[in-house]
């Protein structure tokens, strides 16, 4: 058995979570959460940590406009996710929720428009 | 035609950030419709339009959103209710009898007479924190906000290797953004022992990207003709004082900095309105209202918040009171003063009076660890709050009943203990 010491980033309240991890890795179990999610949370981390992805892109404007992935894609994988997302261009009128990229560097994760007008 | 340049308007705010928008939204909710909001910048959404990291509404919205998207269901609600706003419009006088100049290239200088006005003008960052630094002043020296913008706003790249002084939230999520777009943070320099900023920012911008943050650290001296070439570094001794030994070389092309906020509170002090020397924010009372009846503050303006959720919930507050003064059924009484020990370094409001319970935010000056919140009333403890941990960076609160304010003698103490 082997304890391992996390943050969760689930919310701004930040817990301080201890997991307990099995012989092959597993979690047996995780304290110091004070809500649900951060049960989750340190499973995904002990596991294959994931998160969401905030950049900008280039907007067909001129400017850039921001954007994010629409749910957590895995770590190891944000740096092509980030070199995806600046080979592509927004078109002129992007909204809020138009979906930019369906799969980005084949994670299966879509890329979102998070503002309704680019700036320059 | 002739635009008129004396308006006259029931309610005025200034600002259309985060607490401006929710601000003049339950100003209107509360039925007022003659409501002007008056924004220096080419759109509504303040500082939260660079912040394009997400975090923002999990209490509001019960969802994650980013800075934009939260400024944007602010917006929305402003413009459903069509609500008047004015934009590029530059406050530049507030007199203490709520007449307020301003200026914008269409109408050039104009006042405008409000029955009661709202301070939403957020805060900015402090620049002080390279003054003490010795070495040149060459290019390459930002503060974190500014460095946002430059990415985040006009898509350029302030540096390629980059340290940063200070572990403020936005510092650290700076060193995170540069990273994603390529650029090699060598360093986060913190003064005191702990960061300011969230234990979830300390993971998910500096932990994942193995971004050393080295605590009681700071910059010493900054090195470059034209351009920033480098940095010395050193480790601070218990007073705050560099320890020679400990000096150590960093070339880069960028220092960021990142030491805190501070509410910009130029018009506030142009009306002549009290201040706290502490929030660098005007005094005001449960209403968030200041020692000039009829003039509010809510939001960065009154004391720097770290959740945008709580910017709301108190631009709330003074849009309704703002209203109740309008029609002239705000209730008064005397009120009674809320002290601080210093552990506890101040309390927003400042005053309370017994018309309603109240919750009162403040925050500590140190990092304790289970510790007791205790308010007394005199020598009578009222409320004793046992917590694990307190740290500067987060805001607490308690709520105060209208029972034991109406109780209270002429002011109540907040300690840690
Ligand atoms: C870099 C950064 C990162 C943050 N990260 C988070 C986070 O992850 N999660 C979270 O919940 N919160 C976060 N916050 C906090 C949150 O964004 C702020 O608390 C919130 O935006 C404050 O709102 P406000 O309306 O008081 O101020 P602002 O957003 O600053 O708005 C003030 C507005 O007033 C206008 N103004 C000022 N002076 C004048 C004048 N004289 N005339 C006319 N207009 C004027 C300005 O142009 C601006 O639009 C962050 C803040 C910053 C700075």
């Amino acid at each position: 058995m082997k304890e391992r010491a996390l943050t969760c980033i689930v919310c701004p309240r930040g817990c301080p979570l201890t997991v307990t991890l099995g012989e092959g890795g597993e979690v047996l179990s995780v304290t110091g959460n004070a809500c649900k999610r951060g049960v989750e949370y340190a499973t995904t981390e002990c596991t294959a940590p994931r998160r969401t992805v905030t950049t900008t892109v280039r907007c067909e404007c001129g400017g850039v406009i921001s954007v994010k992935t629409a749910s957590t894609v895995p770590k190891e994988k944000i740096f092509e996710v980030m070199a995806h997302i600046n080979r592509t261009v927004a078109p002129k009128s992007s909204k809020i929720g138009d979906v930019i990229i369906e799969d980005v560097a084949e994670t299966g994760v879509a890329v979102v428009v998070t503002a309704n007008r680019a700036n320059r | 035609m002739e635009l008129i340049n004396n308006i006259n308007c029931e309610l005025v705010i200034i600002g259309g950030g985060p607490a401006g928008m929710a601000a003049a939204v339950a100003a209107y909710d509360a039925g007022l419709r003659d409501i002007l909001i008056l924004e220096r910048e080419g759109a509504l959404g303040g500082i939260l339009r660079q912040c394009i990291h997400n975090g923002f509404g999990l209490h509001r919205f019960g969802e994650e959103l980013t800075g934009p998207e939260y400024a944007a269901r602010y917006e929305d609600m402003v413009r459903e209710r069509e609500i008047p706003f004015m934009l590029n419009t530059m406050v530049i006088e507030l007199s203490e009898k709520r007449v307020i100049t301003a200026m914008n290239s269409e109408r050039g200088i104009f006042t405008v007479s409000a029955g009661a006005v709202i301070l939403a003008m957020g805060c900015r960052e402090r620049p002080k924190g390279a003054l003490g630094i010795a070495g040149t002043r060459p290019a390459g020296i930002f503060t974190a906000g500014t460095a946002q913008k430059f990415v985040n706003m006009n898509g350029y790249m302030p540096g390629r290797e980059v340290v940063i002084l200070g572990s403020g939230d936005i510092g650290l999520i700076m060193a995170r953004r540069m990273t994603l777009e390529g650029a090699r943070v060598h360093a986060v320099c913190e003064l005191m022992s702990y960061s300011g900023g969230l234990a979830r920012n300390i993971e998910q911008c500096l932990n994942d990207f193995d971004i050393p943050l080295l605590l009681s650290h700071t910059v010493v001296e900054i090195h470059g003709r034209e351009r920033v070439e480098g940095v010395t570094i050193a480790e601070v001794d218990e007073s705050r004082r560099p320890i020679p030994e400990t000096k150590r070389y960093i070339p880069c092309d960028t220092l960021l900095l990142s030491c805190g906020l501070i509410p910009e509170n130029e018009l506030t002090k142009m009306a002549g309105i009290e201040l706290d020397r502490v929030t660098s924010g005007a005094v005001v009372n449960g209403d968030r209202e200041t020692d000039i009846p009829g003039v509010f503050a809510c939001g960065n303006v009154l004391h720097v918040h770290d959740l945008v959720d709580y910017v709301s919930e108190e631009a709330k507050i003074a849009g309704e009171a703002a209203v109740r003064f309008i029609r002239g059924e705000a209730e008064k009484n005397a009120g009674i003063k809320l002290t601080v020990d210093g552990r506890v370094r101040y309390t927003v409001p400042q005053r309370i009076e017994a018309v309603a319970d109240t919750k009162v935010y403040f925050r500590v000056s140190d990092v304790y660890r289970d510790k007791k919140i205790v308010v007394r009333d005199g020598e009578r403890v009222i409320i004793s709050k046992r917590k694990q941990k307190l740290a500067p960076g987060e805001m607490e609160s308690v709520t105060l009943t209208k029972e034991m304010i109406e109780n209270a003698g002429e002011s109540l103490s907040f300690s840690i203990e």
